[in-house]
């Protein structure tokens, strides 16, 4: 591995400093007493305070995350199997009839998918609340699970399967040791970005949602014609120091327990 | 296959762990009551003490939905599947969801308290006899402007924003009726008017004002006014009172030809389940303690005249927030002109936006 | 190998998405483009897009998603190709994706703050002796968010095409007297080709049909299709024009995967010679 220079270096510094910009700028001004993003008056941690209080916006916040989560799940497995299916077509044809099919849902604007979902949801009789949110989040995640993997997918030296056959390994050993493995990049790339998908959805929430249910990002787009509290800024200013302390930590626990079984990764 | 595995069942147990979390907050705040209604509101528009009042009085528990466009919120209503006991349209969503026969009439010997209402507010031509619907806030539509970033400019008309010495420097907002609205309004036609000629003639002048325009945008014209990015922009007066709170170099005013009256009112819709509980509720929001202090969360203007003698006698002279019965003469409340008018209004809006720049 | 073996169960999940996500919501979106304002049968909606204001619209989304596509891959390559050789690369990799988990709007207020007159940037500005900057509300702005948007999603894909690369090629290549551009052009970039495309879809595809941000950062001076759909659905309440604007929408992307399709056989191609 060669050593970054000074160029590259500075390169990346300036793209994670645009990076996370916004975000500390948001993280500043939570510490603002004068309840606007702008304006800095004096430092407080009130509105830090106010985001323990709030029962219902805590509530809100978990429901945002165990719907990421799950959906997340669900799309990259669902994905993981759609992309398989694409990858082992036959028909050429089929292949890019069905890999467009995959791109609609990553066409349509957010208000289409959301108000069709919520015809569908309504003609099934399925109930609106975590349930139709979750599905809704996993549906529209699965295109972005797929495109993340199929290149992984096409890349595969098919030289290396043909091999494993030989060898006399069955179809689900060669799909568990061989082709799993080699697209796992893809399938945790996938994963990430269906959270993020999910993490950010308004719109179709918006509609799909009912009963009580609701996510951050539905409870911050009602909140503009009033204006966003600064509350919003605290909760997501503690969101992203624990969600940096959670990846940063994971990094280093699950690096040292893999030099200590070394050899299994490469 | 063995990390992907376990990275699939460290998800799940995190997962589930949280939703015990959710379960027990929501144990916790459900005080062993099964009686509940859901409110279906803008966001932030409510003060959350009064709901906690209303539960602690009433054993009524209040769950809380948010919406953040009339139009999104009438699409749930009418797609069904929700059991939205209150909601909080607009004047003309009103009219549009009576027409679709989206809500139910109100019975008014549940609702006592109604008497505390200005009779100005009552029986409005959008809901005569209040038969469906009570107002929770109002106000209009004006110009908010900042004279320390200004050179003296002066406003008290429409055709001020016209001004040469504006150039980029006014913001609109994104919505049609309220540009279009303005633009017969300086013309002294009715912001109602479905005349083809008038409505030409209003967006001629219009396309005039371009040059003025900086940007059209939403509800971030708060921001950008307390900032003093920008120094006028045509804004409610619900907005500009926040604008106002948090910069006071701000000042509003409605101009001299008229302009909007608005109202977000409280109407129980068909989807309601506990519709008991909603009168109770709305009965609760209309008692004059509860009102003073919902009105002093949200800073917009109450229509309800036994709660201003509770409040801050500073707020309720203040003209701007409250303006006198001559000046609310001037202002004409949207009519629902009907789907057909409003598309030609947006068609108009969209090419007023695609020649900006 | 023989490929059909690989044909069982687990296409199902897949299909049955397609089915009812999919296929029904297209069947749903093309029913409703038949229908005018008032709910009767008309064609005219697909006429009408043929009237020079959404053929703009249509222009300005293409030039749009294309400025925002391209800038995104420039920045998103060289980032991605650090990232490769940095010690925690997989960290890093996933500090690349933790901003996009802030929510957008929030974001968007505090672009609004910074590009602002009195914000940071303009505070460099002047600091340095030029005059204060009109930022916002500007295509400038806008590219500028879009793409701040998109970096992560064109990052990913690349990066793994990337990390997988087999050093021994760079080697050989090195070894042959290859100059450091050269081997780019002649190793790395054809193979990382298929990472580059699907980031290409990833970004350009809903760069098409980007909405919000052209109000809160470019104030409504550009204006995409996405701008028009949700304006006919939400405000209008015109759902055929919307669902039409919608479909129309949905052929250019077919159109673009066709295009980008017959590369991919390409590429293909050139993983068997290797």
């Amino acid at each position: 591995m060669t050593k970054l220079s000074k160029g590259p270096k500075i390169y990346l510094a300036f793209v994670f400093l645009i990076l996370y910009l916004p975000i500390f700028y948001l993280i500043f001004y939570s510490f603002n007493s004068g309840g606007k993003m702008s304006h800095f008056e004096s430092f407080t941690w009130e509105h830090y305070a106010a985001v323990f209080e709030d029962t219902r916006l805590l509530v809100i916040v978990l429901n945002t995350i165990i719907i990421a989560l799950f959906s997340a799940l669900i799309s990259t497995t669902i994905g993981t199997l759609g992309a398989l299916s694409i990858y082992f077509m036959k028909n050429k044809k089929a292949r890019e009839t069905v890999l467009s099919l995959n791109n609609i849902l990553i066409v349509s604007p957010d208000v289409i998918i959301g108000a069709s979902f919520l015809i569908l949801f309504t003609m099934l009789g399925v109930k609106l609340g975590f349930a139709s949110v979750l599905i809704s989040h996993a549906a529209f995640s699965i295109p972005i699970v797929v495109i993340m993997i199929l290149p992984k997918l096409f890349e595969m030296n098919t030289s290396l399967i043909d091999a494993a056959l030989d060898l006399g390994a069955t179809r689900k050993d060669v799909l568990k040791r061989v082709i799993l493995p080699y697209i796992q990049p893809g399938i945790f790339a996938g994963f990430f970005l269906a959270l993020t998908y999910s993490l950010d959805d308004f719109a179709v929430t918006f509609f799909v949602t009912g009963n009580g249910f609701s996510t951050l990002s539905v409870e911050i787009y009602s909140m503009a014609r009033t204006g966003v509290t600064l509350t919003i800024n605290a909760l997501s200013a503690i969101l992203f120091v624990v969600t940096i302390l959670l990846v940063v930590g994971y990094y280093f626990i699950s690096k040292r327990s893999k030099t200590s079984i070394a050899g299994v990764k490469r | 296959m063995k990390p992907l595995i376990q990275s699939a069942i460290a998800i799940l147990i995190v997962g589930f762990m949280m939703l015990g979390i959710v379960w027990k907050l929501e144990q916790g705040s459900a005080s062993g009551t099964t009686d509940s209604i859901t409110v279906y509101n803008w966001g932030d528009y409510i003060d959350p003490d009064v709901l906690k009042q209303f539960e602690q009085e009433t054993g009524i528990k209040v769950i809380y939905e948010t919406f953040d466009s009339n139009e999104g919120m009438m699409g749930k209503i009418e797609q069904g599947g929700t059991n939205y006991d209150i909601t909080a349209p607009s004047e003309y969503m009103i009219e549009m969801m009576m027409e679709k026969d989206l809500l139910l009439p109100l019975d008014h010997s549940l609702l006592p308290n109604l008497k505390n209402i200005d009779p100005y507010f009552l029986d409005l031509p959008f809901d005569p006899a209040n038969r469906y619907s009570i107002p929770y806030f109002w106000g209009s539509l004006g110009i908010a402007f900042n004279p320390t970033l200004l050179e003296g400019q002066t406003f008290e008309s429409w055709d001020n924003l016209w001004d040469p010495s504006l150039k980029q420097r006014v913001i609109l907002v994104d919505s049609a009726r309220e540009v279009v609205g303005m633009g017969l309004n300086s013309l002294h036609y009715s912001l109602n008017s479905t005349d083809p000629d008038e409505i030409q003639e209003a967006m001629d002048k219009l396309a005039l004002l371009t040059p003025n325009v900086k940007a059209v945008i939403g509800d971030e014209v708060t921001q950008l006014m307390v900032n003093e990015e920008a120094a006028v922009a045509l804004t409610w007066s619900g907005q500009a009172a926040d604008m106002m709170n948090s910069n006071e170099n701000i000042d509003y005013i409605v101009p001299e030809e008229g302009s909007n009256l608005w109202f977000d009112n409280f109407v129980i819709p068909r989807t309601a389940k506990n519709i008991e509980g909603a009168h109770a509720f709305l009965n609760f929001l209309l008692r004059p303690d509860i009102a003073a202090q919902n009105t002093d969360y949200v800073g917009y203007t109450t229509p309800n005249e036994a709660a201003l003698e509770l409040m801050d006698p500073e707020v309720v002279e203040d003209e701007r927030y409250y303006p006198d019965e001559e000046m609310r003469e001037h202002l004409e409340v949207y009519r629902n002109l009907g789907l057909k008018n409003l598309g030609i209004y947006n068609e108009y809006f969209l090419e007023f936006k695609m020649g900006l720049q | 190998m023989n490929k059909s073996n690989f044909r069982p169960w687990y296409m199902i999940p897949y299909m049955i998405w397609i089915a009812f996500f999919v296929i029904a919501p297209i069947v749903l979106i093309f029913y409703y483009s038949f229908f005018d304002i008032t709910g009767a049968f008309t064609w005219t909606n697909y006429v009408d897009f043929f009237k020079s204001t959404y053929l703009i619209l249509t222009i300005n989304s293409f030039w749009y998603a294309f400025l925002i596509t391209f800038f995104t891959l420039l920045i998103a390559y060289p980032t991605a190709y650090f990232i490769t050789k940095t010690k925690h690369k997989q960290l890093w990799l996933l500090l690349v994706i933790v901003p996009s988990w802030i929510n957008l709007l929030l974001k968007t207020y505090a672009f609004i703050g910074i590009m602002g007159l009195h914000g940071p940037i303009n505070a460099f500005i002047t600091a340095l002796g030029f005059d204060q900057q009109q930022i916002l509300f500007t295509d400038f702005s806008f590219v500028f968010v879009a793409v701040y948007i998109f970096i992560p999603f064109m990052i990913l894909p690349i990066f793994n095409a990337l990390d997988q690369l087999n050093p021994s090629y760079l080697d050989a290549a090195k070894d042959l007297g290859a100059s450091g551009w050269t081997t780019f052009r002649k190793v790395i970039w054809p193979l990382t080709l298929n990472g580059v495309k699907s980031g290409v879809q990833v970004v350009f595809i809903p760069a098409l049909s980007l909405f919000m941000i052209t109000r809160l950062i470019a104030g409504n001076k550009v204006i995409t299709l996405g701008t028009a759909i949700e304006q006919q659905f939400l405000v209008t309440q015109n759902w055929g024009m919307g669902s039409t604007i919608a479909v129309f929408l949905i052929i250019f992307m077919f159109i673009i995967m066709r295009l980008t399709a017959t590369k991919e056989i390409g590429g293909k191609k050139h993983d068997k010679v290797k």
